[in-house]
């Protein structure tokens, strides 16, 4: 479907939601492509492409809400569909809270252009995407005589969306993606421990197509020898990426929906110091080829530029249009777009050597956080760090406590932005955290 | 072919499950004998027995050897209830055929969200460049297979209104706010999805399968002392809208109740490894993440798992006997036939204490030359097979729960639990703790939460000790995700004795 036919389709389902008894409606427009090539064993293990499409139509009937999606798009069917969930939403209790945004908070056009899509997704050589696979084996491929597995991976999408509403909205995204991975396995002792490392970019020409495999190998030959040690208050790191994890539970308790639910443990803190004053947190939409950057959200508020955290004072939270009438808040945007820290001036490297002791996480394993009450536990992946070196992998070990006091202890935060996400987050290094252990 | 589809999406469920109403064997454009059911389902989705043996002919004429489609028509709805009001439904449409080529164990495949021929043909083709050597394809005979009935219901989704629905997810928050003044919130819940799945391969196998299940539940939230906590229940099953009585709202309403007024009586146990209870029922999930994942046999062929070359030998006590089942009546982990068009079995996994069985797909069955065991599973028609569990559980064992317990002299006991991960080649597998008690001198004592238990699963398995005659089935609702795919699941264990597990907790 083309861009206009996506329009006119959605202007049509909008114009029939509203003739058949609905007083306001949104609708949304999707396709999306993708493909991907597996090799294992010098042979390609798995072949997939998709093209897939589908229509999302939100409904206010008389004060009462609902959502619908379908991947069938023949106009004599979408007319029954739409009239059933007409029908439908009219069974539900009202809700006063429910609206579409006002019209004077939508994004009303002449942004810039801000990089999210490659206009050459469908030019790219099949056979190049098959050879960069390959030859992400082949770094690996051999290279040790400890290895069981290595399976490399090249994948590619391209999405576009209209968005229409029956306020004013009309809206487009197109998004793009490329990645490559390597994952392998080795054979230790007793377990054959995996690691995994990959590259991504929104344009098939940025996407860094060397040194993956052999960084996978290096990151699996270092978790040989792994040993559980014993249970400990340390300093930990956390390594760029997998900083995100511990970030997520932060930025969930500022959701509007966790804060109005009472499933947050930083409700009515707007203003307060939530957080060590080394975080400084900035919501950046408009980074120009940046993975999360839009001009407008999901229900077509123009984006703007937040400070979330500055110093450790909580700044914001991320209302939607919903949550802001129930909270009597302005809405901001439901969600994060890019997450921008305040770095600090040590890479990894450099905060490791300036541990006495302390552990390194490279991952995690399972846990989960309270959102309530910010009480976490979480299994991880890493390395005893001792006079600023590594000295050994470890194996079976939690992390426990809770998020206020862990991001109240935040020793320093690197400087080496992980650029593969829409949360770019440095290496951060933890005083003092409680690590389970034997 | 091309007739008017306005009530398709509503009445055509209703008519593949009244299959009655249509004359049997319907004769089709092959002169081949198919049942009035089959030929419900090829109608559905406007296929003949003709189109599907043209799309298998496309998909192997690059010199593939195996060839299956996966037609899927799902709709699925839901209910949600916040802030006292059954205020919001979702409901979502999603309909395709997967198309899958097998040239030895490498795949080809392939969607297509439009059943036309022309689109069947595109996608076949692209499916079938894994292989690069033409060759004739000669087709086998069709032969329609009829599948188990695992999940008889009475009353099918696609009858029910929203309006019979709402009432019980009403029912359930206020039966939440009644049962203790703490009370401040609660999220309700109500889903229900049908599955109509027809199936073919180039071996002419011709199947299919209705696939009801529902899932209902509520979020409850406690103030007290400025303390906030919460906890859920829910149930899910294959079962119809019959399912839903006043009595599993009070059960569930009471026991999101009670699993909430626990936390705030809880604190962290000691941090380290201690001998862990696991209570009887969702404690399964130390089979799932401990032993399931890892036996898994795309990992084991490819050598990646910890249990790699234990196959037949000894791996747990002698008492221990754990299975991976598809077969239990209504239960959300059941399926008829699995994705890949074959009957599904009771799998014993260890038998005896011994590795009696890998979880097999269709490829992993035939590099290992068993008979499949019926765990080739997928998301939806948009995803390739690999292998999955169902329901996992451990057969009961000699002892008793209060034996068990008696035995511990400092550990903790848990019963409680939201989710789990392993990773499959070190063997090591965690489990996320939403409540239970710290057991001191064979008694249980302080209440504990939200703590995560780490161990490896080799260990772990030759670590159960004691299992008692308590065995239960959990009916929540557990989906497990594996390379991007969720399936639902179930698990259930009786409760038993880890000798040793890492606890997290605090070091004071």
């Amino acid at each position: 479907m083309t861009k206009e036919e996506k329009y006119s389709l959605a202007r049509w389902a909008m114009e029939h939601a509203i003739k058949n008894g609905a007083q306001q409606a949104s609708v949304i427009i999707s396709d999306s492509r993708s493909s991907s090539i597996e090799v294992r064993e010098q042979k390609i293990d798995k072949l997939e492409q998709s093209n897939q499409h589908g229509l999302t139509i939100r409904l206010f009937v008389d004060k009462k809400y609902s959502s619908h999606s379908t991947n069938r798009l023949n106009k004599p069917e979408l007319e029954g569909f739409i009239e059933e969930a007409i029908a439908a939403t009219k069974y539900l209790s009202e809700d006063e809270f429910r609206t579409l945004p006002a019209p004077e908070l939508y994004y009303e056009g002449g942004g810039p252009d801000l990089q999210t899509v490659d206009n050459d997704y469908d030019n790219v050589d099949p056979q190049a995407k098959i050879d960069a696979a390959f030859a992400t084996e082949n770094e690996a491929f051999g290279k040790d005589e400890r290895i069981i597995s290595v399976t490399a991976s090249y994948n590619d999408g391209i999405n576009e969306r209209v968005m229409v509403t029956s306020n004013g909205f009309e809206g487009d995204t197109s998004n793009s993606y490329f990645q490559l991975v390597a994952s392998v396995s080795v054979k230790g002792e007793d377990a054959r421990p995996e690691s995994y490392w990959y590259e991504t970019a929104i344009f098939y020409d940025k996407l860094k197509k060397d040194g993956i495999g052999k960084t996978a190998l290096k990151r699996v030959l270092n978790k040989l020898g792994q040993e559980k040690i014993e249970s400990a208050t340390l300093p930990m790191i956390v390594e760029n990426r997998s900083a995100g994890n511990l970030l997520n539970p932060l930025i969930n308790a500022l959701n509007g929906s966790s804060i109005q639910q009472k499933q947050s443990f930083l409700i009515d803190k707007i203003g307060e110091k939530v957080a060590s004053e080394k975080l400084t947190i900035t919501d950046d939409p408009f980074i120009v080829g940046g993975r999360g950057s839009h001009l407008f959200d999901g229900e077509g508020l123009a984006a703007k530029k937040r400070s979330v955290f500055d110093k450790g004072i909580l700044k914001t939270y991320f209302i939607d249009t919903y949550y802001g009438k129930k909270l009597e808040m302005e809405p901001t945007s439901g969600g994060t777009s890019n997450l921008v820290f305040e770095t600090g001036n040590k890479d990894i490297e450099g905060l490791i050597a300036s541990l006495d002791k302390g552990i390194l996480v490279t991952g995690f394993n399972g846990g989960n956080c309270n959102g309530s009450t910010g009480d976490f536990s979480y299994g991880i992946d890493g390395f005893l760090i001792e006079n600023g070196e590594i000295v050994k992998p470890v194996s079976e070990m939690n992390i426990t406590g809770n998020m206020k006091d862990l991001w109240m202890n935040i020793a320093e935060v690197g400087n080496d932005v992980n650029k593969n996400s829409s949360w770019l987050t440095p290496s951060i290094m933890f005083s003092k955290v409680d690590f389970s252990g034997i | 072919m091309n007739f008017n589809r306005r009530n398709f999406i509503k009445t055509s469920g209703a008519a593949v499950a009244g299959s009655m109403i249509l004359p049997p064997f319907m004769q089709s454009c092959q002169n081949v004998q198919i049942s009035a059911t089959v030929k419900s389902y090829l109608d559905h989705f406007e296929v003949t027995t003709g189109m599907l043996q043209k799309v298998i002919a496309a998909a192997m004429e690059k010199g593939g050897n195996y060839t299956d489609l996966f037609f899927e028509h799902r709709t699925t709805n839901n209910l949600g209830l916040e802030d006292g009001k059954v205020n919001r439904a979702f409901s979502n449409i999603d309909f395709g055929v997967g198309i899958r080529v097998l040239k030895g164990d490498q795949t080809g495949f392939a969607y297509s969200e439009e059943i036309t021929l022309e689109a069947m043909l595109n996608a076949a083709k692209m499916a079938a460049s894994i292989a690069n050597n033409p060759k004739e394809f000669d087709p086998d005979g069709m032969l329609e297979k009829t599948p188990a009935d695992y999940y008889k219901i009475s009353q099918k989704w696609d009858d029910v209104s929203v309006k019979d629905k709402v009432p019980f997810v009403q029912k359930v928050n206020d039966k939440v706010f009644g049962l203790d003044s703490k009370v401040t919130k609660v999220n309700a819940f109500m889903g229900d999805e049908t599955s109509y799945v027809l199936f073919y391969n180039s071996e002419g196998r011709l199947t299919y399968d209705y696939r009801p299940m529902m899932r209902f539940g509520v979020v409850c939230v406690m103030e007290k002392d400025g303390q906030i906590e919460n906890a859920y229940s829910a149930r899910s099953f294959r079962k119809g809208f019959e399912i839903l009585t006043d009595g599993l709202v009070d059960e569930i309403a009471q026991e999101a109740v009670d699993k909430t007024n626990i936390l705030f009586e809880a604190g962290k146990p000691k941090a380290g490894e201690m001998p862990v209870v696991l209570g009887a029922g969702g404690s399964g999930i130390l089979l799932h993440e401990a032993i399931g994942h890892t036996f898994e046999a795309d990992f084991n062929r490819k050598g990646t798992s910890i249990f790699s070359d234990k196959l037949n030998k000894k791996v747990a006590e002698n008492f221990i006997n754990i299975i991976d089942d598809g077969t239990l009546p209504n239960d959300r982990g059941a399926i008829n036939i699995d994705d890949e068009g074959n009957d599904v079995k009771k799998t014993y996994l260890v038998k005896d204490g011994i590795l009696n069985s890998y979880i097999h797909d269709k490829i992993s069955a035939e590099f290992y030359n068993v008979e499949p065991t019926g765990n080739g599973r997928r998301e939806s028609f948009r995803y390739v097979p690999i292998p999955r569990m169902r329901s996992t559980y451990m057969e009961p064992g000699p002892h008793s729960k209060d034996e068990i317990i008696a035995e511990v002299d400092y550990g903790v006991y848990v019963d409680n639990f939201s989710n789990g991960q392993v990773q499959i080649g070190a063997g090591d597998f965690t489990f996320f703790v939403k409540s239970g008690y710290i057991i001191e001198k064979g008694k249980l004592t302080q209440p504990i939460k939200d703590i995560n238990i780490i161990g490896n699963g080799p260990e772990a398995l030759a670590d159960i000790s004691m299992a008692a005659d308590d065995f239960k089935m959990d009916s929540g609702t557990w989906t497990c995700g594996k390379d991007g795919q969720s399936v639902p699941v179930t698990l259930g264990l009786p409760t038993v004795l880890v000798k040793k597990l890492t606890v997290g907790g605090t070091n004071v």
